[in-house]
């Protein structure tokens, strides 16, 4: 493990995120920060908060509302030696950029055989649980993390906000780093300083127990510590393994927690059908089947448009509804 | 326009016409682009490249284009663009890696400074504009010329692109190969405004229209906005009016929207006909200079053929290579299943694998 942390402090994810943003850039002055709003105004979530000061217009950049063209624009940056990072404002307000990522981003190292990387970051703040309106709550990660060449990362945490971001900038690879919107705020302490380890594709097991193992990421990992909490006040002892990462994907990490138990519930906030935990359920089933004492659950949002504030707990995956899945997988043959 | 049809100057011609040994270069580089694009059509028809879009009337624009970049700039042509990222210096069939179908693209991009190809339309265009940003960020005096056709200028990222380089007043030159046509689709679907050059004036950024089978006309006027682009004075429009003689591609049927008369009346105005006829006249080009072009474009046709006709057996382990700088766990895996399904992992040597069998 190759950590150099200088210090610790307590941050929240936001604060922890400009850190790093800051952090980067005072490393490396081919850090670029483009966005809407990511100037002076430092980011509707001020997650860019200080950077146009700090580092001039022309590091952190507020740039033409019009995602494509941020996210084609970073493209040519990253082309021609820059290390771009790109704010998309909302979750929702990211498809007009979708062609370049797919098309672009995601396969212009496949496309020239190796020979032009593209060492970009798109940041978007994503999911719900924040009483945001229309187009503002999606949880996209399963379009990302379909598309080959592309990383995609979501912490659940400031420290891993800080340390994953800060590998997502190293990386010679796009990453799409994923921010829950309602964990910004969420304070914690964080290990400043060149730490990226462990670094992008490593899960770890967040919380240890021994009858099931909750698999959650980003904004669906403290539901699912407040569900283990919970279970243990009722006796009964819940793994928690945070993915950290979406792709690539940590098979080894969940698969050895899942066979430690036995038994799995897969959490995320987006709509279940042919979504990320869906591929999760898929890949403990073929991988760990013989260990298992129970099919694979998934708690995820319903297969509906995002719900507006008034009924968004309707479709978040709720420390009840995961106990409930937890209290499906088959007791009665133990 | 600086030459007529025929070959004559116009009034507003002489003074402007470029020099005669760029007039030369440039009918150099469009008889080797004409055999470049009349070898390529064989090759499909052989079965050797599996599909082609010309650019046969439009050579004009083609070499124009590489040859007003100096070596430091940077050209991103689309898939029509062919003949114009071989007169940029880029081997001829690594151009036609795409179509030839080894792999997405055939050329490293730095080499000579030419973006990959771009099939979707106009994408290449902010990308284009990122490039030329990030040299002035550098304090570097890199030009960029990004290619697209009339078809393009619907897309959002052609506006985009144009506003993004109009706002960092970054240093590209954007060049609009108006051929008429979008496949099938003519440009008064495309727009009414009264031109594509005009669309400049909505981004605040100079747009000119020329005569896209003058190269005299482009030459001046592409490398005036180079010129100007590189002086950090910005970016800029150029619209070259021309035509596609072909069909979109062999694949398509252009007597189904297009009349043989419009087809016709293009034909007569053939830029290198044109150019040609200007130099003869003027005494600049005799037969010996002539001959030695068609014989420099005859050896770019042999390295064509030559080079298409070689065939490279595909590395299927290529698949999983590039998608990453380093693999993930899951491609190791799927790699491993690809080996053991072509039966090249070791236990297949006593026993052949499924798809070995049914092959």
């Amino acid at each position: 493990m190759t950590t150099t942390a200088v210090a610790h402090e307590t941050l929240s994810t936001a604060q922890a995120i400009n850190r790093a943003l800051h952090d980067a850039m005072a490393e490396d002055p081919a850090v670029l920060v483009l966005g809407e709003d990511v100037g002076p105004l430092g980011g509707v979530f001020r997650v860019t908060d200080g950077l146009t000061a700090t580092f001039g217009e022309d590091r952190c950049v507020d740039t033409p509302l019009a995602e494509a063209g941020i996210a084609g624009f970073a493209v040519g940056l990253a082309m021609n030696g820059m290390r771009p990072v790109i704010e998309m404002q909302f979750d929702a307000f990211a498809y007009p950029a979708f062609e370049q990522v797919v098309s672009h981003i995601a396969k212009m190292r496949n496309r020239t055989r190796g020979r032009v990387g593209l060492p970009l970051v798109i940041r978007v703040p994503y999911a719900g649980g924040v009483g945001g309106v229309e187009h503002h709550c999606d949880s996209s990660e399963s379009y990302y993390a379909h598309t080959p060449g592309l990383h995609v990362v979501a912490p659940s945490n400031p420290s891993d906000a800080y340390s994953l971001l800060r590998s997502a900038i190293a990386s010679p690879d796009p990453v799409v780093f994923l921010e829950p919107k309602k964990l910004y705020w969420a304070k914690g302490e964080v290990a400043l300083g060149e730490r990226r380890e462990p670094g992008i594709g490593t899960a770890v097991v967040r919380r240890q127990g021994t009858d099931a193992t909750l698999i959650a990421y980003g904004p669906s990992v403290p539901a699912a510590m407040e569900a283990a909490e919970e279970a243990a006040r009722e006796g009964r002892s819940l793994q928690v393994v945070d993915l950290r990462s979406i792709v690539p994907f940590d098979d080894a990490t969940v698969c050895a927690a899942v066979e430690s138990t036995g038994r799995a519930v897969v959490i995320a906030e987006a709509a279940g059908f042919a979504s990320v935990a869906s591929e999760i359920a898929a890949r403990v089933s073929e991988r760990c089947f013989h260990s298992l004492s129970a099919p694979v659950r998934r708690v995820t949002g319903f297969d509906i448009p995002y719900p507006p504030p008034k009924l968004e707990h309707v479709q978040l995956p709720s420390v009840a509804r995961i106990l409930d899945a937890v209290d499906d997988l088959q007791w009665e043959d133990a | 326009m600086l030459l007529a049809p025929d070959g004559r100057p116009t009034a507003a011609g002489t003074a402007h016409l470029p020099p005669g040994e760029e007039l030369l270069r440039g009918l150099a580089g469009m008889v080797a682009a004409r055999r470049f694009n009349d070898q390529a059509g064989a090759l499909v028809r052989q079965g050797r490249l599996a599909v082609y879009p010309s650019s046969h009337g439009q050579e004009a624009c083609q070499v124009a284009a590489a040859q007003v970049l100096d070596g430091g700039d940077w050209l991103f042509p689309t898939y029509r663009d062919t003949a114009a990222a071989v007169a940029r210096g880029v081997d001829p069939v690594e151009v036609l890696g795409l179509l030839k179908g080894d792999w997405h693209s055939g050329y490293d991009p730095y080499e000579r400074r030419v973006a990959p190809l771009t099939t979707p339309l106009a994408t290449q265009l902010p990308h284009a504009v990122g490039v030329a940003h990030a040299a002035r960020l550098r304090g570097e005096s890199t030009v960029v010329l990004a290619l697209c056709g009339d078809g393009a200028t619907s897309e959002g990222d052609f506006h985009e692109a144009l506003n993004f380089a109009a706002v960092f007043r970054a240093p590209v030159v954007f060049f609009v190969q108006n051929n008429q046509y979008a496949i099938s689709v003519p440009l008064a679907r495309q727009t009414v405004a009264p031109s594509l050059a005009h669309k400049g004036v909505g981004y605040g950024i100079p747009g000119e229209q020329v005569d896209g089978n003058d190269l005299a006309a482009l030459l001046d006027v592409l490398s005036g906005a180079v010129a100007r682009a590189r002086a950090g004075e910005g970016p800029q429009l150029v619209e070259g009016r021309t035509y596609r003689i072909q069909a979109h591609t062999n694949a398509d049927d252009a007597t189904r929207y297009r009349p043989d008369d419009e087809v016709a009346a293009w034909v007569a105005k053939d830029p290198l006909v044109r150019l040609e006829a200007y130099l003869r006249a003027e005494g600049i080009l005799d037969d010996a200079r002539a001959a030695a072009f068609a014989d420099a474009a005859e050896q770019v046709a042999r390295r064509t053929r030559d080079g298409i006709n070689h065939d490279v057996v595909p590395d299927p382990d290529d698949l999983f290579r590039y998608v990453y700088a380093e693999p993930t766990p899951q491609l190791v895996e799927q790699l491993a299943l690809v080996h053991d399904e072509l039966g090249r992992d070791e236990s297949s040597q006593d026993e052949p694998s499924r798809a070995e069998a049914h092959r």
